[in-house]
């Protein structure tokens, strides 16, 4: 760790509700991690063993559909953080991830993170405190978009129609 | 002006009889949604401010709301000309979106309250967009680039279905070089697609909203505007100084028929545009 890392930890928005003390510890299993415009960052089903703090560009979060290549499902602005299949088994990304512009990050040992997270609840404790509301967040951003709000109401009659003719 | 509708001029204004304005152009924004200008009126209609909407007739088929999309105002208190984006979804808004220069369609108006653009003089303008609701926000824009000194940052931020849906395409990108802050997100991007994906929400953080400098316009599906208004109120933006655009069944337009009630708003009156404090409970109400 250095007292660079440190201090960029502490500038991000993503860990302000933590103490100094709790990203100082943080900031142990930190360092810094930059990518060019294109990079894939990680990919759908390999290990999640880091996450990111986003402080620069921008990073598009994908899924591998067949016949159709990466799909961009969202993308994550500077400010936000990457990775969340870390914190639980089986600890592998869920969708991919690739740099949409040069972007410049934080990079955390997810592993050191989650093992100081078990042995020191408290500091357990107020770091998924910064997770959950960005994860709840998400969620409901998927429902909402679920709910098509945009589409025109001739599309929305159709597939209703279509879904009460297809029911038995 | 023809002279007849100088001579019109002192004629007061039923609000339920439509004036005859012609479409003097169209242009296709999408696959489904044009913007359509309407002049030469027989007897023009009183000046619309942004924010306020119209019913427009098509003969022989019906009558829907729509709010104006641009010119609204010619000076001395007359709307000579009338700018309106319409999306194709029914008989009515079908027939508008067919109707090609020449043609006559009935207008009554204005009707509603404004978005007051002036009374956001000094502070940061705030536009949050989702879907065809870009277009009554687009008086706003205009009317602060107007007065481009009157503010400071003037952010733009729009939500659309897909690239294909996208409104004003080309004025977004003229407003970006006059200094709005232009900020766009899709649902379902495509292939091609450079820019964000995700809800409109998600434009607000990276903006850099400053609370307490904004005065926030929003406009578009109601839940989304519930969203946009939440996630400002959470940024610290002061629900009085969130201002959006609510939409019920209009009939008369003039605060007679009772149709376009929430609560104890009748919206073609004390709305379409209302603060989000008086906004919020409302919308919160199933039965309303
Ligand atoms: C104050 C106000 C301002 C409006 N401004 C605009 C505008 O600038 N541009 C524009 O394209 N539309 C606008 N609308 C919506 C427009 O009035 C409706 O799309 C129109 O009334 C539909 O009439 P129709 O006969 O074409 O379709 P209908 O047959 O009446 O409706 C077709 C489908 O559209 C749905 N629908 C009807 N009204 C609405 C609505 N308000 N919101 C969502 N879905 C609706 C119906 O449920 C139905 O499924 C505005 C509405 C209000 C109340
Ligand atoms: S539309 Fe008739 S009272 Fe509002």
């Amino acid at each position: 760790m250095t007292a660079q890392t440190q201090a960029r930890v502490a500038a991000h928005p993503f860990f302000a509700a933590l103490t100094s003390h709790q990203r100082a510890l943080l900031a142990e299993h930190a360092g810094p991690h930059s990518f060019a415009d294109g990079d894939r960052v990680f990919a759908q089903g390999a290990a999640a063993d880091r996450f990111w703090l986003i402080e620069t560009g921008s990073v598009a979060v994908d899924m591998r559909v067949p016949g159709r290549g990466d799909q961009v499902v969202e993308t994550l602005p500077a400010g936000t953080v990457l990775g969340w299949s870390w914190l639980h088994p089986p600890y592998r990304w869920h969708f991919g991830a690739r740099a949409r512009e040069r972007t410049e990050a934080v990079v955390f040992d997810a592993a050191a993170v989650r093992q100081r997270c078990a042995a020191d609840p408290v500091f357990g404790y107020a770091v998924l405190a910064c997770f959950t509301p960005v994860i709840i967040e998400r969620m409901q951003a998927t429902r909402l978009r679920l709910l098509d709000l945009y589409a025109s109401p001739n599309e929305i009659a159709r597939a209703e129609a279509g879904q009460a003719g297809g029911q038995p | 002006m023809t002279g007849s509708a100088q001579a019109a001029r002192a004629v007061p204004a039923d609000p339920a009889v439509p004036r005859f304005y012609r479409v003097v152009s169209r242009r296709e924004d999408t696959y489904d949604t044009v913007t359509v200008e309407l002049a030469e009126p027989t007897d023009p209609l009183p000046a619309f401010a942004p924010g306020q909407f119209a019913m427009l007739t098509a003969f022989g088929i019906g009558e829907v709301p729509i709010s104006l999309s641009g010119f609204g105002d010619d000076g001395d208190g007359l709307a000579l000309r009338l700018g309106h984006t319409l999306r194709s979804v029914g008989a009515v808004t079908r027939a508008l979106h067919a109707a090609g220069p020449g043609q006559l369609v009935g207008v009554r108006g204005p009707f509603g309250t404004s978005w007051d653009v002036p009374s956001a003089a000094g502070h940061d303008i705030v536009v949050v967009a989702g879907g065809i609701g870009l277009a009554p926000l687009r008086p706003v824009l205009l009317a602060a680039l107007a007065d481009r000194s009157g503010y400071g940052r003037l952010l733009l931020l729009v939500g659309a279905r897909s690239p294909a849906d996208l409104l004003y395409t080309d004025e977004l990108h003229d407003w970006r070089e006059r200094g709005v802050e232009v900020a766009v997100t899709v649902d379902r991007p495509d292939n091609g697609w450079p820019g964000h994906v995700g809800v409109v929400t998600t434009l607000l953080r990276p903006a850099r909203v400053v609370a307490e400098q904004t005065v926030a316009f929003v406009c578009g599906p109601e839940i989304m505007m519930r969203y946009a208004a939440d996630a400002l109120v959470g940024l610290g933006v002061p629900a009085k100084r969130i201002r959006v655009s609510l939409e019920r069944t209009m009939r008369c337009g003039a605060g007679w028929c009772g149709h376009c009630q929430l609560g104890p708003l009748l919206l073609c009156r004390d709305g379409p545009v209302v603060t989000y404090d008086r906004a919020v409970e409302l919308l919160r109400v199933r039965e309303l």
